[in-house]
């Protein structure tokens, strides 16, 4: 079977995904698989979403030639697909817009979500508001204390935050709390997940829902170059960005597919959010995938700066595109992120998430070591907005 | 004849239902979970559910999560459960359930865990995250070494599930009362008489009710429709909120025994 037609019949990527849950949810899975795929068929589902990604997100993105970053670095030719302009700020909308209408497809009228950021959970309040769904974002309360701005986002659009106090208090336990309510509301709720992560068929579907970054960059990047890009680049934290731009390039072996972890205060501190590149398989949230867990298989607290890419797991295709050696993973610390968000800001007048940072930081890595002809995409998943108060912080600034 | 069966065996032929009672292992420690186990035997339980405390737990309200957390904290894994099974097994034939989740048996190694568990006189598993879509070697090679892998069913499993998970079982069925995590409940969900019985017709293994069992009257209005119950949460909120040793195994003698008067005036 060739990689883009994964997953199989059962959910997997291989050895990994899967559906490791309570016997409770498999009934609802089976559901969603059945009413995803029908959609698939619909012409009705699919004018509507290309309807609502077109005149409400604001879709296709840009994809822009960051020419004077380019000539800052003085090596290969760096694009950047600009997923931080769509409505709210960042990709997760692509996501949310196409669950919230499964959602009204399934006739369930009350959607939840588990946010880290923030962005998911705004992407996810706002879909909501548009359809006119109940609404209920977990998140930790270290994250709600982390992103205030994006908290107080989503009570304006009518979503109920709730605070999870157990565990690590971040992405993590907020997941898990999102799993253990929809356990508990199956027949009337639907989960809508914000990354490439949890049981089968979510990565499928996140992923179906998030190509449309990569199909658009290939479309954007023939018309102005006449070719496919060298390498494309994004940060992973569940990995949706990145699996939205990686997946409709996955039959093009000769573009390389360059995935970047967070290593937090440095991956030597053990303070990092790097699964594909330090952990080990294991099985959490209703997955197989790399894991950042110890010798008894309890899972580890991750870190990093950007709350997007605090999380011990990541989606279980990129774990399979690691072993099949299709991608490669790498890593960019905080203060690297922290000076890749202060060079676009200066060089081309963007404020990238701290997420997004992360790619730009490896991209100013990369580009002098390649040659000028060469050509980078990197997905700028998401505006900094968000970060500003954080990045003030750090730098000593009074706001 | 393992030894769930022949708990099984012997309720039957008395006309009794089960009780099956639940403590997270390592909860505050595994020293007390040692004492504790004496202490539900002498209370009457006739199967011992030892949970295995995981990071992430998915299925658990907050008072197991809790418990969880606690246990971690005093160093228990797995590993150590199974040898604290070895040494209950040189003075108790109760039979003992190991509640976990599956990562820690992953990490440990699927083929290896049962080897190790069977060994220690661990006499079945129950996995809540790993249904059978999942769960091919572990449920082949615990099958093949005979231990009991007990698949959970809930209110939301369809006809052919409840057939399919029917064929699958050994030991018995755990059926999931209620839509939710675990964790006690005021009152017993609308329906599970139905829902049991729809079960037997399915399978000839007893079928136990669990999940939010809070004390002696569901239990035996529970255990009246059913073939047993499962109390957890009850439990392990007796053994957090009691912080002297000799005080706690009295009160969870104490209230094992009132379950189990219920337990069997329902027969």
């Amino acid at each position: 079977m060739k990689a883009s037609q994964l997953p199989d019949k059962q959910g997997h990527f291989g050895i990994y995904g899967g559906k490791y849950v309570i016997e409770t949810l498999m009934p609802a899975l089976e559901e969603l698989e059945r009413e995803y795929r029908s959609a698939c068929q619909d012409p009705v589902f699919q004018e509507q979403l290309k309807y609502y990604l077109r005149q409400y997100v604001g879709r296709p993105s840009p994809l822009y030639f960051a020419e004077n970053l380019t000539r800052r670095l003085g090596g290969a030719r760096i694009y950047l697909k600009r997923e931080d302009l769509n409505h709210t700020g960042a990709h997760k909308i692509n996501n949310t817009i196409g669950s919230a209408l499964l959602a009204v497809r399934m006739n369930k009228k009350r959607v939840i979500a588990e946010t880290g950021a923030g962005q998911h959970g705004v992407a996810t309040a706002t879909a909501a508001a548009l359809f006119g769904l109940e609404c209920d974002v977990f998140m930790g309360e270290e994250d709600i204390q982390r992103q205030s701005l994006n908290v107080f986002r989503m009570r304006l659009l009518g979503a109920k935050v709730i605070p999870v106090s157990s565990g690590t208090r971040t992405l993590k336990d907020a997941t898990s709390e999102a799993i253990r309510d929809w356990i508990a509301t199956v027949e009337t709720t639907h989960y809508i997940i914000g990354s490439v992560v949890g049981p089968h068929p979510y990565p499928m579907i996140v992923r179906d829902f998030q190509k449309i970054i990569g199909e658009e960059t290939i479309e954007q990047i023939l018309e102005v170059e006449k070719r496919l890009p060298d390498v494309c680049l994004a940060c992973v934290g569940g990995g949706s960005n990145s699996m939205g731009l990686f997946y409709p390039f996955l039959d093009n072996p000769g573009v390389r597919l360059v995935g970047v972890e967070a290593a937090g205060l440095g991956i030597a501190t053990g303070r990092h959010g790097a699964s594909l590149g330090q952990g080990s398989v294991g099985v959490l949230h209703g997955m197989m995938s790399y894991l950042l867990h110890d010798a008894d298989g309890q899972v580890h607290e991750a870190h990093s700066i950007s709350a997007g890419l605090d999380y011990p797991g990541v989606g279980c295709e990129h774990s399979y595109y690691k072993d099949a050696g299709r991608a490669e993973y790498v890593s960019i610390t905080d203060e690297e992120a922290l000076d890749g968000f202060k060079l676009l800001s200066r060089t081309e007048g963007i404020i990238p998430a701290l997420e997004s940072a992360h790619a730009v930081a490896y991209a100013a890595k990369l580009a002098p070591q390649m040659a000028k002809d060469k050509i980078i995409v990197v997905c700028l998943s998401g505006r900094g907005d968000k970060d500003v108060n954080q990045v003030a912080a750090r730098m000593g600034v009074k706001l | 004849m393992s030894r769930i069966e022949k708990r099984f065996e012997q309720l039957k032929s008395r006309n009794e239902k089960a009780l099956v009672a639940f403590i997270t292992a390592g909860d505050p420690d595994l020293e007390s979970t040692r004492k504790l186990f004496t202490a539900l035997e002498k209370g009457g339980a006739d199967i011992v559910e030892l949970g295995v405390p995981f990071s992430d737990p998915l299925a658990d309200g907050p008072v197991i999560q809790k418990a969880a957390l606690r246990a971690l904290k005093s160093g228990t894994s797995l590993k150590k459960i199974i040898a604290l099974v070895a040494g209950i097994r040189k003075e108790s034939q109760l039979p003992i359930v190991l509640m976990t989740s599956f990562n820690p048996v992953f990490v440990y190694g699927a083929n290896r865990f049962v080897d190790d568990a069977v060994k220690a006189g661990v006499d079945g598993i129950i996995v809540p995250d790993l249904p059978p879509e999942e769960a091919g070697e572990l449920e082949s090679y615990s099958r093949q070494k005979g231990l009991d892998m007990i698949f959970l069913l809930a209110p939301t499993s369809t006809e052919a599930r409840v057939k399919r998970i029917g064929n699958l079982s050994s030991g018995f069925i755990y059926y999931v009362s209620l839509t939710g995590t675990t964790g006690t409940r005021d009152r017993l969900a609308d329906g599970l008489k139905e829902k049991v019985e729809g079960i037997k017709k399915a399978t000839p293994l007893p079928v136990l009710v669990g999940f939010g069992i809070s004390g002696p009257e569901q239990a035996g209005k529970a255990a009246k429709i059913s073939d047993g119950v499962v109390v957890g949460s009850a439990i392990v909120r007796l053994v957090e909120e009691c912080q002297d040793p000799v005080e706690r195994e009295k009160r969870v003698i104490s209230f094992v025994k009132e379950v189990k008067r219920a337990v069997l005036g329902s027969g």
